[in-house]
């Protein structure tokens, strides 16, 4: 197993404060919050900042020094002074000197921008992490786990980087070309003014490149994104698409997709060359006519040849940073959408919180009770459970049946308030679930899903997944109850076998029963199975029960099943129809009284001919 | 974990949750995202048998890769021209006097290296992406088409995921490759020009410049692997930390349900704390290489100050020489910088090359034959097992010597316990796989003398779980049946029965499926899979029953949509429900790859079988009985 460092202890008190941090300063502009929460990392910060401002002025220099040099070494032809030799050393030294003191300044300004934006990512993404644990059921249903995992990714990666690539950029960029534009002029202002030229349109032209660039690049990811999809669903469908003979019917749908994605890139391309050699060409042209007219200032005597020198070399060290005023755009542009969808999400209301001062749930006789409960979905014009009132005691199972959309799984879900009843209320030994603590309720309350969500990890740990501190013995106890244990034992590494995406692939039926195996490790007082043994068969189903009957008397055990021999021995059963209770009863008794469960139950086994008729009467009338 | 979970373990406490015995502990049995351990791509960096498979792909863009060649060498040339250019101007320009015409010369000449300069670099940076695009387009869909021709045996055992690296990551991965390879053409030029040029305009100086260029080699290869290590760890933690986040998000549900969210939010900071650190020790690799190219730097420019400054003094040296070489110098390191990235990016493709070429590669085991026949709609649409022997892995056969008919227009249920072997005899009809012995015949052909194509149309098939496409339900219906009109689809949807519900939906036929369907429940996803069969229109039906269980009313519209299916067609169905098996006309009886039985039901409950106790067990369908109970049922079988 994997082995800890230590000091991991200090972090984790750290990882509250972040997340206080990352909440705070709710309600601000989304740049001016990013900015807030990187200049809490105050020294390096500063360090960054300082070494940026010094290094782009000793950046500056160098050009100076060079013009130095070469005017020293053209008095050493005319004058030949040997205190003009001596000066010329001198130059070199500091020459040397002023390099290295850059390339450590420079080491200082990109390390420590860097870190900054390495820890703000951390930080962001723990908050990230905690808020989408937090946000419930409503929140989720409502966004799409493909653009979640859009906002943890790019938008975190947009933000994090704006510290290095928009805020410590632009000191550099105003230092730079404010003190160098200054440097520039005090010498000469026709010159200066040509050789500055280029500044402006390289930087229109930087910044509508880097704009156009990342819109098309969001474009061109969607029609990657097709392309993406169509070719994962040919090989996911390969077998259908063989059994049509779909082969070529696939390849143009390739094609097509291809295609679009293709004059996308081909356009993007366009779009950049043209913008830098565009650029190229400008800063060039600026070059040339620096050449011609310091040139022409020399031969007039105007200018030391030193002077022009420097000019040049100032050009090259300009041109660089300049080019970059697109990227800083962008960054602010990138920085400013990506926050805004962030910290939208970090500042989403959270729905189902425990109150202020709730206590945990304390579990004595065990009973479950619904008084009146309706519940209506946000959005929606029909309650889809409404005042449905039942109890269930210990020991004893509840059976619930009812037509697709009848609001089973809905009931299921308000126990351990998935959803918050909109209606009456739900208690487990006196206690509204709402009034004490969500972990308490959650684990005193266990919900078999319909679908299984696989860990890619070890087939263990999947089944402790809920108690990740059980003993051996007892996740094999739990496996050998859910008729699982065999199977396990048959796999190439038995328990430590890692299943899910990247691992053994479980049927169906081993998926659900591996769900059951993931409940019945937490011994809970509340146990729901919704329509959890759909995929398993009667016969495995049975020995399922057999096997939880030990367990049972101490919790009350709900079954939702299409299935009616799932039900059949519930101490109770519920018929649900449009969110209602429409009978109750044992199995015995609702078969007495005639009415929609013994319907159902007909259905089930008689001889089908009578819903035939009844069957073709539909299609009949969608026929006409 | 080294001890084996079952063999020991204190019953006493067993019933006690565990927690944590010192802050900061780990659950044994947690973890968040998946341990992907990915193979690191450090191979050779020239391997000559992938660069000619994949110099195929460029061929066909070769004049534009000769085109931007020459831009290169040109661009090239004007880079070295400018500097040399300035120096010129400087010295015949400038010093001792003044000289207007050299001037105007210098001026020209730097305007026409820098329209050169433009010109070239246009040229050759829209070929190179132009082309670096279309070839990754084309490896892609050549890749794409090898596997739609590939045998099912190859796509049964290979993970959709590792095709998607392949068509994706590794192609991406050339395309890098070629982007960058036209330019350090460039570079090896340019680093060749500057020392060519250096050294003529005066070689001792020039050898005391370059002084510092071989260091820079040697420092870098010492840095190349470290660095690459460091970069590769956190570029590995970077996407478990991504990793552990999507299944934090995907699975937010169970987590909640089963309150792991402390656990998880701990594992994850472990996770991102990991990463942070690999990131730093990354970024400290990235720039400590900065200083050392401005020391480096400096020392040159320094050298040419000092040095230069002497011969100019002694009259053995321009000035504008001087401003030269500074210039120079300026440039000296890039080219250097971006070689020995280059060998990293050529190292990465050819890794990347050898598994394209591996997928474009694969056998393809079922091929039409040189004289294959169309099959056509007036064949007869029978089917004929003759003494069939198959296996996926030919030492275990799962179909023995396995002989029937089935007559134009008859339906006849296979059944049999899990693992007889009726999935794969209906993937033999459609010629998915290839019979080791025997035949299987189609309408009086052999299906392998038949075109692909034609048997495809005249044998339609129903899987077991209905796989539906991300489009509109009109496409998903009609699929690569192109002539089917919207009424063609409405008439199945209604024969079937799925055209209740289909109207009822937003858009209708237009609603668009997302994911695959995900948004209709698995019995619509069922009758919308048969309607596409029934638009198909083919002469036999092979169709694999459903197994999950729905809800009552819409297991019993799947089995009257069954029914109009099968109406005027040959039907081979790999049954489970009792209804379907009793509507057939035949039955046959599959274990362990052989057929035990024929019949139809009465014939087969009076032979007092193997069928008839299972029958009498009372299941509503055969995948219901435990195993165990099929096991005493064989026993009593064979002993009467």
């Amino acid at each position: 197993m994997t082995t800890f460092k230590a000091g991991r202890d200090r972090s984790r008190g750290d990882a509250h404060a972040h997340l206080a941090a990352a909440h705070a300063g709710k309600g601000q502009k989304p740049l001016r919050r990013i900015t807030a929460y990187s200049l809490r990392h105050g020294w390096q910060a500063s360090f960054a900042i300082g070494a940026t401002i010094i290094a782009a002025v000793l950046q500056l220099t160098i050009p100076r020094l060079l013009g130095h040099a070469v005017d020293q070494a053209q008095n050493v032809l005319t004058t030949a002074d040997a205190r003009a030799q001596e000066a010329l050393v001198w130059t070199a030294l500091t020459l040397l000197s002023v390099s290295v003191a850059r390339g450590l300044f420079t080491l200082i300004q990109n390390y420590f921008g860097e870190s900054v934006g390495h820890h703000v990512g951390y930080e962001l993404r723990l908050a990230f992490y905690d808020k989408v644990q937090k946000l419930s059921y409503s929140y989720h249903d409502k966004m799409h786990s493909g653009d979640l995992i859009t906002v943890g990714l790019l938008d975190l990666d947009g933000l994090r980087m704006f510290f290095s690539t928009g805020f410590v950029r632009t000191i550099l960029l105003t230092i730079l070309i404010g003190v160098g534009a200054w440097f520039l002029f005090t010498t000469d202002v026709l010159l200066a003014f040509l050789a500055l030229s280029f500044v402006p349109f390289v930087a229109w032209r930087s910044s509508v490149a880097q704009l156009t660039l990342r819109a098309t690049w969001l474009m061109l990811q969607e029609k990657l994104s097709v392309l993406t999809r169509v070719m994962e669903e040919n090989l996911g469908g390969i077998r259908v698409v063989r059994a049509f003979s779909g082969g070529k019917y696939e390849l143009n749908k390739f094609d097509a997709a291809s295609k679009e994605a293709l004059a996308l890139s081909h356009q993007r391309v366009q779009v950049r060359v043209r913008n830098t050699s565009m650029m190229t060409l400008s800063f060039f042209t600026a070059m040339g006519l620096v050449l011609w007219f310091g040139g022409s200032k020399v031969i007039a005597g105007e200018m030391s040849i030193g002077t022009l020198a420097s000019f040049l070399t100032f050009m090259t060290i300009l041109q660089m940073p300049v080019r970059q005023l697109g990227l800083m755009v962008n960054s602010y542009a990138r920085a400013s959408t990506c926050g805004e969808r962030f910290f939208g999400f970090l500042d989403a209301p959270i729905e189902i919180e425990d109150k202020p001062g709730a206590a945990p749930l304390t579990v004595t006789d065990g009973t479950l009770r619904f008084e009146d409960v309706s519940f209506t979905y946000p959005g929606a014009n029909r309650p889809t459970l409404d005042g449905v009132s039942f109890e269930g005691y210990a020991g004893q199972t509840i059976g619930i049946v009812g037509a697709p959309g009848s609001g089973k799984s809905t009931l299921a879900h308000l126990i351990p308030r998935f959803y918050d009843v909109t209606g009456g209320r739900i208690t487990i030994d006196g206690q509204d679930v709402r009034d004490v603590t969500l972990e308490s309720l959650r684990r005193s309350v266990a919900v078999v899903q319909q679908d299984t969500f696989l860990f890619t990890t070890t087939i263990q740990n999947n089944i402790a997944y809920g108690d990740p501190w059980a003993k051996e013995r007892k996740i094999e106890r739990a496996a050998e109850s859910a008729q699982l244990h065999n199977y396990i034992m048959g796999l190439p590494a038995d328990y430590e076998t890692v299943v899910g995406e990247r691992g053994v692939s479980l049927s169906g039926g081993q998926r659900q029963r591996l769900s059951i195996a993931r409940s019945l490790v937490l011994k809970p007082a509340v146990m729901v199975f919704d329509d959890s043994t759909a995929a398993i068969d009667a016969g495995t189903e049975h020995r399922i029960r057999s096997a939880m009957r030990r367990y049972a008397k101490d919790r009350v055990t709900l079954i939702i099943a299409h299935r009616l021999s799932s039900l059949m021995h519930a101490d109770m059963i519920l018929f649900l129809e449009d969110g209602q209770i429409v009978e109750r009863g044992t199995h015995a008794e609702l078969l007495a009284q005639g009415g929609r469960y013994k319907a159902l139950y007909d259905l089930q086994t008689r001889p089908t001919d009578d819903i035939d008729v009844e069957i073709d009467a539909d299609i009949e009338r969608a026929a006409q | 974990m080294s001890t084996p979970m079952h063999a020991t373990a204190p019953m006493a406490n067993d019933e006690e949750r565990e927690t944590a015995t010192y802050p900061g502990q780990r659950p044994p049995h947690a973890s968040v995202g998946s341990h992907r351990i990915e193979e690191e791509v450090f191979g050779n960096a020239y391997d000559p048998q992938t660069v000619r498979r994949i110099w195929a792909y460029v061929r066909p863009y070769r004049r534009k890769i000769y085109l931007s060649v020459a831009a290169v060498l040109i661009f090239t040339a004007t880079q070295l021209a400018i500097p040399l250019i300035i120096g010129r101007a400087i010295d015949t320009g400038m010093v001792a006097g003044g000289d207007m015409q050299a001037l105007v010369g210098a001026v020209i000449a730097f305007a026409i290296a820098v329209l050169l300069n433009f010109g070239a670099s246009y040229v050759q940076e829209t070929q190179v992406g132009e082309v670096a695009e279309n070839v990754l387009f084309d490896m892609r869909r050549a890749m794409f088409a090898q596997l739609q021709r590939v045998s099912l045996s190859f796509m049964d055992k290979t993970e959709v995921g590792r095709l998607m690296s392949r068509l994706q990551g590794d192609v991406n991965s050339m395309q890098e490759f070629l982007e960058t390879s036209v330019i350090s053409v460039g570079d090896i030029v340019l680093l060749v020009g500057i020392v060519v040029v250096l050294l003529s305009l005066d070689p001792g100086l020039g050898l005391l410049t370059m002084v510092t260029m071989p260091i820079l080699f040697v420092v870098r290869i010492f840095w190349l692997p470290r660095a690459k290590r460091a970069f590769w760890a956190a570029h590995e933690t970077n996407s478990l930390t991504a990793g552990a986040m999507a299944e934090g998000i995907n699975g937010v549900r169970t987590v909640q349900n089963l309150d792991r969210q402390q656990v998880n939010f701990d594992l994850y900071d472990d996770k991102a704390y990991h990463n942070l650190e690999n990131q730093l020790t990354g970024s400290k690799y990235a720039q400590v290489m900065v200083p050392i190219v401005d020391t480096l730097t400096g020392i040159s420019m320094a050298t040419v100050v000092i040095v230069g400054g002497n011969m100019v003094l002694n009259g053995t040296l321009q000035v504008g020489v001087i401003v030269t070489f500074l210039f120079y110098i300026q440039r000296f390191f890039d080219p250097i910088r971006s070689l020995t990235m280059q060998y990293s990016i050529m190292q990465r493709a050819m890794t990347s090359g050898r598994r394209i070429t591996e997928v474009l590669d694969l056998p393809v085991t079922i091929a039409d034959k040189p004289n294959a026949v169309t099959l056509t709609s007036d064949m007869d649409g029978s089917v004929e097992f003759r003494n069939v022997v198959f296996g996926y892995d030919p030492k275990r056969p799962v179909l023995k010597n396995v002989s029937f008919k089935v007559n134009p227009g008859e339906t006849v249920a296979l059944v049999g316990p899990t693992g007889s072997g009726k999935t794969s005899a209906m993937a033999l009809v459609h010629r998915f796989y290839e019979v080791q012995e025997g035949a299987v015949i189609v309408g009086g052909h052999d299906v392998r003398d038949v075109t692909q194509d034609s048997l495809g149309a005249e044998v339609a098939m129903v899987l077991q779980e209905p796989f539906l496409f991300t489009g509109t339900i009109f496409e998903n219906i009609r699929y690569n049946k192109a002539g089917a009109t919207l009424d063609d689809v409405v008439t199945a949807s209604k024969a079937v029965g799925a055209h209740e519900f289909v109207e009822r939906l937003p858009e209708g036929y237009n609603t668009v499926l997302e994911q695959r369907g995900s948004n209709l429940s698995l019995g619509q996803r069922q009758l919308l899979s048969f309607a596409r069969a029934l638009v198909a229109d083919a002469k036999i039906l092979v169709l694999d029953e459903a197994t999950a269980n729905i809800d009552s009313y819409t297991e019993r519209q799947i089995q009257k949509a069954l029914e109009i299916l099968l109406r005027g067609r040959t039907g081979m169905v790999i049954a489970h429900r009792l209804a379907t098996i009793r509507g057939a006309d035949r039955i046959i009886v599959l274990q362990n790859g052989e057929k035990i039985e024929e019949g139809n039901h009465d014939q087969l409950m009076e032979l007092g079988g193997l069928y008839s106790r299972l029958y009498n067990m009372n299941y509503a369908s055969f995948d219901d009985i435990p195993d165990d109970l099929v096991a005493q049922a064989n026993a009593k079988a064979s002993s009467t």
